[in-house]
């Protein structure tokens, strides 16, 4: 091959432009760990000590292992429930097309784009109304309705793209449809599962105008670090959970990549014979 | 060895609407036993409708199916003594094919060791030993095809539904495994009931033919039998070549009818003199027309030699017929006894027919 194209050829402008781009956007947020490991209480340079404090203070504070816990146990349930919800809805939305398919769909994804503030008000006057005591199970409710989208969105590209012949073929194969689903349809579907479940996971996990309008007296970490920056005594601590939060959430995207590539054709080995 | 009055399939009055549109009109069929059964038709004939429900992944409409002796209306597709060749084949795409063949043997609990040298067999018949752990994408066409086959057969079903199996593969493959088809048929005597739109696949594989068009079966016959006596135009033009001719009923109401360039031409009785007069539709193989260089006794028509054409082993000779726009094609055998010299352009030459050559084809 000769040398580059034309419009191959790097433009130190727009590269310029593009690093710039990121400084701004996620520069912010590398302060939050850099800090974690300040010796100061006030984020303010030059800094004069490192330390692992803050990290060890955390532990040893009931509150934000309370809280912790309090996420991941919401979580795990909104991601499971919201999962199977989005499986059962993503394969009738893309089996059965039948007329107002489209509006349908549209409906279910309005809480992307409706402000979480109103849904949550609503079913804080509705939760009211019926008198039901605000705790961890009306946060899950709340963030059902944030996360379904989330889950038919990652759901339902792999159920449109799923070919029916294989669930025939496996019907005539002599399985019944709970069979069929277990033996076929899950396993072909389960990269997406899993991007679904990791995905609703995250969302929950980090969820804040919801757990805020609808949780009790259990609070969960979002709720729990938006509480402590009052106290600025805190707030070095709170960078540290804060590093902790990111690192995870870093973790959760890297391995939900790593699950997705799982059962996509591996590069056909060599020639294969008549 | 069951005779042929009791079938293995039988299709009666089947019809299946969708909405108000009649993709099955009302057909009846009998599959036999060990038979090699083709469904013949273009798209949107109802062919693939008709083998559907013979599957069960569709419901019928109307009519009756009964497979064995079993009705098969509340049959579902998981109990049918049935299995099927998908058109895109449906490997499982996360199974290896050791897997995929394997899949349908759950229900009977085999052990792990029956299991193996059930799949191993298959893998020989198919003749793929040592593909057991690819997966569906490391295989050509013409080996998911075959894996597809095992995967139904490992069932010892009554009867093998294929749908259209050979479309997706190239030209030279589809010859070889229209061969391999064949031959593993015979092999397993299993009822093969196949769909297809290509007509010389059709006729090479199958013992009898049902040619579908319009949500109804037109003819039903051996390949021979379509060859020889085919219901219409269509039919008629699947194979060989064909003369057709428009022919007017005669007046006289005797078995004959008028043919532009021919004359009146004797039908063996089979046409019923229409009462408005309209034309129908004569046709004639060119292989049954005899050539000749001088004038029969009898029967005779005269014509000139516009072309020949070697087809390799024989001749065709294109010979233009007075009050006729269409050359008339006529097959010379080597060694016809009438035609000493290869007809030269221009010569002028008479043919004949014998009266049982002259085929009268419905309307449409």
């Amino acid at each position: 091959m000769s040398g580059r194209s034309h419009s191959h050829r790097p433009n130190r402008g727009l590269q310029a432009y593009a690093a710039l781009f990121m400084v701004f956007l996620y520069g912010p947020i590398l302060i939050i760990p850099l800090f974690s490991f300040v010796d100061a209480l006030y984020v303010r340079f030059p800094i004069e000590a490192l330390t692992f404090r803050w990290y060890g203070e955390l532990w040893r504070r009931e509150p934000v292992i309370d809280a912790l816990g309090n996420s991941l146990y919401v979580a795990a349930i909104v991601s499971v429930v919201s999962t199977a919800i989005g499986v059962f809805a993503a394969k009738a939305i893309a089996r059965n097309r039948v007329p107002g398919t489209g509006a349908i769909v549209t409906f279910m994804m309005l809480p992307l784009v409706v402000p979480g503030i109103i849904f949550a008000v609503a079913i804080l006057i509705v939760l009211n109304r019926m008198g039901v005591a605000l705790s961890l199970y009306t946060v899950m409710a709340g963030h059902l309705v944030v996360c379904l989208p989330f889950a038919i969105w990652s759901l339902l590209p792999r159920f449109e793209g799923f070919d029916p012949s294989m669930e025939e073929a496996s019907g005539d194969l002599g399985e019944n449809g709970w069979w069929t689903f277990w033996r076929v349809t899950f396993p072909i579907m389960a990269p997406g599962i899993a991007a679904s479940l990791l995905m609703t996971f995250t969302v929950s996990f980090d969820e804040f105008i919801m757990a805020f309008f609808l949780s009790g007296t259990q609070q969960t970490l979002p709720i729990f670090v938006w509480g402590q920056l009052r106290f600025p005594s805190q707030f070095p601590s709170i960078l540290a959970l804060s590093t902790l939060i990111l690192a995870a959430s870093f973790a959760t995207v890297f391995l939900s990549l790593w699950i997705g590539r799982i059962g996509l054709p591996k590069a056909a080995t060599g020639e294969i014979p008549k | 060895m069951t005779e042929p009055s009791d079938p293995l399939i039988s299709i009666r009055d089947v019809s299946k609407r969708f909405g108000t549109f009649k993709a099955v009109d009302g057909v009846s069929l009998d599959i036999r036993r060990g038979e090699f059964f083709s469904l013949l038709g273009a798209s949107g004939s109802g062919k693939t409708t008709l083998l559907r429900m013979l599957a069960g992944f569709e419901a019928v409409s109307d009519g009756r199916i009964v497979i064995d002796g079993q009705a098969m209306e509340e049959v579902p597709p998981h109990f049918r003594p049935i299995n099927m060749v998908f058109q895109n084949y449906a490997i499982f795409p996360h199974l290896n094919v050791r897997d995929n063949i394997a899949y349908g043997l759950r229900k009977f609990r085999p052990t792990p060791a029956q299991r193996e040298a059930m799949v191993d067999e298959m893998l020989d018949l198919i003749k793929l030993p040592g593909y057991g752990n690819r997966r569906a994408h490391e295989l050509s066409g013409g080996q998911r095809q075959r894996v597809a086959l095992a995967r139904a057969l490992i069932l010892k079903p009554k009867v093998l539904l294929l749908d259209e199996p050979l479309g997706a593969l190239d030209k030279q493959l589809r010859e070889q495994m229209q061969l391999e088809l064949r031959l593993l048929q015979q092999k397993l005597g299993i009822t093969f009931v196949l769909v297809t739109h290509d007509q010389e696949e059709a006729l090479t594989l199958s013992d009898r033919i049902a040619v579908m068009s319009k949500g109804a079966v037109i003819q039903v016959d051996t390949p021979t039998g379509l060859y020889e006596r085919p219901k219409n135009r269509v039919i008629a033009g699947f194979i060989g070549n064909m003369n057709f001719f428009d022919a007017t009923p005669s007046s006289t109401g005797s078995p004959q009818v008028d043919v532009q360039g021919l004359g009146l031409v004797a039908v063996n009785g089979r046409v019923r003199a229409r009462s408005d007069g309209a034309t129908t539709l004569i046709a004639i193989r060119p292989e049954k027309l005899a050539l000749h260089s001088e004038a029969p006794v009898t029967g005779g028509v005269a014509g000139v030699v516009q072309a020949l054409q070697y087809l390799g082993g024989r001749h065709m000779v294109h010979v233009t017929l007075a009050g006729r726009d269409t050359p008339v094609a006529v097959a010379l055998q080597g060694g016809q006894a009438d035609v000493t010299l290869t007809p030269a352009p221009g010569q002028p030459v008479w043919i004949s027919w014998k009266d049982d050559a002259v085929l009268v084809l419905d309307a449409d």
